[in-house]
C-alpha cells in the first residue's frame, strides 16, 4: 500500500527566477514600458534627450574654443571658454590689485578652516569653532581684505569684485540675518502684545516687498536717513539691506521650529527653576534651532542666490563682473555672453546644490535617531 | 513663610521679580526704543531734506513725464504725466504676473507629477529639471535668456516665419492680431450658453445617478457643449474673425501683437525658475496624502482616474495651496528683477526713470514698496480665505 503521507526528504534545488523578472530587459519593461502610455512617455523623453543633449555637448566641448586672446578666436558656433580663461582673475577678485590676491586666498583658506570642522558632525569642539567663525575669522578677514593696517596696503571696497564680493555679501548677510532672525522669531512668539505686534509688523513688511526695492532703499534712501556727514560704504549698505531683509525670512523659519517644541519642555524647564532667559537659551532655542536646520539652510541658499541682485545697484559681484565683462569690445562676439553666464551658472549651482545636499544629510542624520 | 520674615533686601528685590512689572517694563522699553530710533531717523531725514531744499510731495505726479516706455498696454506717450507712467508700469507688472502664474502653475504641476511618475526616465528628467533650475539664481537665468539667447535670434529682415503669420526675430515675437467682426459676439453668447447647458446637464446627471444609480457621461458631453457650441456658431456664421499679420517695415514690424524680447526673457526666466519650486510643492502635497487613502479608494472599487480626482487631489490641494500662494507671491515680487533686463515694469519705469528724472527718492521708493506690500497682503488674504474653504472641517 502506498504511503498516505508524503514527506519530502531531500531539499529541492532552487529554481531560476521566472524569465523576465530579472536582468536589464526586465528592468526596462518594469520602469520604462509597463503600459502603452508609459512607453509613449519613454519614447518622447528619449526624443527630447536626443534633441537637446548632442547640441549641448557639441556647444560646450566639441566646438568650444579653449584658448585665445580676443574675439577673433571665438567666431565659431561653440562656447568661448577662452573668454572665461582670460577674465578668470576678474571674475574671482574684481579689481583687487593682483599683487594682493594672496590676501583673498588666505581669507578663503581661513574660512574653509572654520567651515569644515563646523559642518562635519563628528569633529568635536563646536563651541570653539563657532567662536572662531563669529569672532576671530571676521576680524582677521576684514583686516586682511581691507588692509590699511599692519603694513598691508589699503584696498577700498570699490576695488573688490567678482566671487569675492559674492561671498563677502553672502557670509556677512548670513551673520546679520541669523541672530536678528532669532530675535525676531522670539519676539513674535512673546507673550507681550506690544513686542509681538512690533515683530509681526516688521517681519510681514519685509516679506511683502521685493529685495530689489530694499536694495534700492539701502542705496538711495539710507544716506537720507542718517545724519549728514555720516557715509556708509556702498558695499556695506547692500549687505545691511540683504541681511535685514533675510532676517525676516529666517525669523519665520525659526518660528516654525519654536512652535514645534512641546509645552512640556517649557514646563519642565520651569519646574527646574530656570529663569525665562535660561529657559529660552538652554532648553527651547537649542532644540528649535536643530529642528529648523533644513529651513535655515534653505534660507541661506536663497540669500546666496539673491546676492546676485547687488548688480542692480551697480556693485560688481560674480554675475555683475561677468555681465560687465561681456560688454568688453575686445570680446564682442555672439558666443561670449552665453559662455560667461554658463560659467557663473556652474559656480552658483555647485555651491547651492552642495548646500542643499548638506541640509538633506543633516535631516537624515537627525531622523535616524528618532522613532518613526 | 510670611513676607514679613523675609530679609529686607529680598522685599526690595521682589518688586523687580514680579512678572507683571517686568512685562510692562519690557514693553515700555521696546516701544521707547522703537520710537527713539524712528524719531532719530525722521529728524535726520528732515534735516537732510531741509539742507537739500527738498519737500516731500506727490505733486510731481501731475507733471509731464517726457520719456518713452518700451511697452505700453494702456495709452501713453512722452507727453503723459508721471501718474500715467506709474500706471503703465503697474499694468506691465501685472501682465508678467498673470502670464507667469498661469504658465508656472502648468509647468510646475507637470514636473511635480512627473517626478512621482513610475516611468524611470520621466522621473529622472523631472528631478534634473528641479535640481538644475532651483539652484541657479533667477537673475542669472534672466540675463542669460535676455543677453545670451534672445540676442542670437535673426534680425527683423530675416525673421523666422512661424505658422499663422507670426514672426520671431531679435525684435521679439509678433503674433497676428485678431480682428473681430460684430458677428463674433454670437460666438461668445454660444460659449456662455454652452457653460450654462453643461452646468444644468451636470446637475441633472447627478440627480439621476442619486435616484437610479445610472451614470451619464456628463463630463465629456459637457465639454463638448462648452467648446462645440461656439465652434459650431463660428462656422455657421462664416468665420467672423480675421487675422491681421505683422508687417515688416524698414527695421521692425508693425501691426500684430508684439511680445517684446524683454517680456519674453522675463516670462521665460520667471516661469522656469518658479515652476521648479511649484513642482516641489506639488510633489510634497501628493506625498502628504496617506497611502491608506489610496488603498481604501482602490478597495471600494474606484478606478485609478477617479482615485486621483476624488481622493488624492482634493486632499493634496490642502497641503499644496498655502505654499503655492507663497510661490505666486514670490513670482510677482521676483518680477521686479525686470529692471535688470530693461523690461518696463513698475520698478523699471517708476524707480529707474522717474527717480532719475525727479530725484524724489523717498516718495518713489515708498510708493513702489507700498504697491508690492499691497499686492502681497491682498494675495495672502485671498488665499487664506480660499484655504479656509478647502480646509478639513473636523467634527
Amino acid at each position: 500500500m502506498a504511503p498516505r503521507n508524503f514527506v519530502r526528504t531531500e531539499i529541492i534545488p532552487a529554481q531560476p527566477p521566472p524569465a523576465g523578472t530579472l536582468g536589464p530587459l526586465a528592468w526596462l519593461r518594469a520602469h520604462l514600458f509597463s503600459t502603452p502610455a508609459n512607453a509613449a512617455i519613454t519614447i518622447l523623453a528619449v526624443l527630447f534627450l536626443a534633441w537637446t543633449i548632442p547640441p549641448l555637448i557639441r556647444w560646450a566641448f566639441v566646438d568650444a574654443v579653449w584658448t585665445g586672446e580676443n574675439r577673433e578666436a571665438c567666431v565659431g558656433a561653440g562656447a568661448c571658454w577662452a573668454f572665461v580663461r582670460a577674465k578668470f582673475d576678474l571674475f574671482m577678485y574684481g579689481q583687487y590689485p593682483p599683487a594682493q590676491h594672496w590676501r583673498v586666498n588666505v581669507v578663503g583658506l581661513l574660512f574653509v578652516a572654520g567651515l569644515v570642522p563646523m559642518a562635519i558632525p563628528a569633529i568635536p569642539g563646536k563651541r570653539w569653532t563657532v567662536l572662531y567663525l563669529l569672532v576671530v575669522f571676521p576680524v582677521a578677514a576684514f583686516i586682511l581684505l581691507r588692509g590699511g593696517m599692519f603694513g598691508l596696503t589699503d584696498v577700498p571696497t570699490t576695488r573688490w569684485g567678482g566671487l569675492l564680493v559674492t561671498l563677502v555679501v553672502a557670509v556677512t548677510g548670513i551673520v546679520i540675518a541669523f541672530p536678528l532672525g532669532v530675535l525676531l522669531a522670539l519676539a513674535r512668539r512673546s507673550r507681550l502684545p506690544l513686542i509681538r505686534v512690533l515683530a509681526t509688523g516688521l517681519i510681514e513688511i519685509w516679506r511683502g516687498v521685493p529685495l530689489v526695492t530694499v536694495l534700492f532703499m539701502a542705496s538711495v534712501m539710507l544716506p537720507i536717513f542718517l545724519p549728514s556727514g555720516v557715509t556708509i560704504d556702498k558695499l556695506l549698505r547692500a549687505i545691511i539691506g540683504i541681511g535685514v531683509f533675510y532676517s525676516a525670512y529666517m525669523a519665520e523659519v525659526i518660528r516654525g521650529g519654536l512652535q514645534s517644541i512641546p509645552r512640556g519642555q517649557y514646563e519642565g524647564a520651569m519646574a527646574l527653576g530656570l529663569s525665562g532667559l535660561q529657559r529660552t537659551w538652554l532648553v527651547v532655542l537649542p532644540q528649535a534651532l536643530t529642528i529648523s536646520i533644513p529651513g535655515i539652510v534653505n534660507t541661506i541658499i536663497a540669500l546666496f542666490k539673491d546676492t546676485s541682485l547687488v548688480l542692480i545697484i551697480a556693485l560688481y559681484d560674480l554675475l555683475g563682473m561677468i555681465q560687465s565683462a561681456t560688454n568688453d569690445s575686445n570680446w564682442a562676439v555672439a558666443q561670449v555672453p552665453a559662455s560667461g553666464y554658463a560659467f557663473a551658472a556652474v559656480i552658483y549651482w555647485a555651491l547651492c546644490f552642495s548646500m542643499s545636499r548638506y541640509s538633506l544629510f543633516i535631516e537624515r542624520r537627525r531622523a535616524a535617531g528618532r522613532p518613526r | 513663610m510670611r513676607p514679613s520674615r523675609l530679609p529686607r533686601h529680598a522685599m526690595d528685590a521682589s518688586f523687580w521679580r514680579d512678572e507683571r512689572v517686568r512685562a510692562v517694563a519690557a514693553q515700555v522699553l521696546a516701544f521707547a526704543a522703537v520710537v527713539a530710533v524712528f524719531a532719530w531717523l525722521v529728524t535726520n531725514t528732515a534735516a537732510n531734506l531741509d539742507r537739500l531744499n527738498i519737500r516731500l510731495t506727490l505733486g510731481f505726479f501731475d507733471e509731464r513725464a517726457g520719456f518713452n516706455i518700451l511697452q505700453t498696454p494702456i495709452p501713453y506717450d512722452n507727453n503723459s504725466t508721471y501718474l500715467r507712467a506709474f500706471l503703465v508700469g503697474l499694468v506691465n507688472t501685472l501682465i508678467v504676473g498673470v502670464i507667469g502664474v498661469i504658465l508656472a502653475t502648468i509647468l510646475g504641476f507637470l514636473v511635480g507629477i512627473g517626478r512621482l511618475s513610475s516611468n524611470w526616465l520621466l522621473a529622472r528628467l523631472a528631478t534634473i529639471y528641479v535640481e538644475t533650475f532651483r539652484n541657479i539664481p533667477l537673475l542669472l537665468q534672466l540675463v542669460f535668456w535676455a543677453e545670451a539667447v534672445l540676442t542670437l535670434l535673426p534680425r527683423a529682415q530675416q525673421a523666422i516665419e512661424l505658422p499663422f503669420g507670426a514672426t520671431l526675430s531679435v525684435r521679439g515675437l509678433y503674433l497676428p492680431a485678431p480682428v473681430a467682426e460684430s458677428a463674433l459676439l454670437w460666438v461668445g453668447v454660444a460659449f456662455l450658453a454652452g457653460i450654462a447647458a453643461a452646468y444644468l446637464l451636470g446637475r441633472w446627471a447627478r440627480g439621476r445617478q442619486a435616484r437610479t444609480g445610472q451614470r451619464f457621461p456628463a463630463a465629456s458631453v459637457g465639454l463638448a457643449l462648452i467648446f462645440g457650441l461656439p465652434i459650431l456658431t463660428f462656422l455657421v456664421l462664416g468665420r467672423p474673425l480675421a487675422w491681421e499679420p505683422p508687417v515688416l517695415q524698414r527695421f521692425n514690424f508693425t501691426g500684430g501683437i508684439p511680445i517684446i524680447p524683454e517680456l519674453a526673457a522675463l516670462v521665460l526666466g520667471l516661469v522656469i525658475y518658479t515652476a521648479a519650486f511649484i513642482a516641489e510643492v506639488v510633489r510634497g502635497g501628493i506625498l502628504a496624502v496617506p497611502r491608506g487613502q489610496i488603498e481604501a479608494a482602490r478597495a471600494v472599487g474606484l478606478s485609478s482616474g477617479t482615485t486621483m480626482r476624488r481622493v488624492i487631489i482634493p486632499q493634496a490641494l490642502r497641503a499644496i495651496i498655502p505654499p503655492l500662494t507663497n510661490q505666486y507671491l514670490n513670482l510677482i515680487k521676483n518680477s521686479s528683477l525686470a529692471v535688470a533686463i530693461g523690461y518696463p515694469d513698475l520698478v523699471g519705469v517708476f524707480k529707474n526713470t522717474v527717480l532719475n528724472q525727479t530725484g524724489r527718492a523717498i516718495e518713489v521708493v515708498a510708493i513702489t514698496m507700498a504697491v508690492y506690500l499691497f499686492i502681497s497682503l491682498a494675495g495672502s488674504v485671498f488665499m487664506n480665505r480660499f484655504n479656509a474653504r478647502v480646509a478639513i472641517r473636523e467634527r
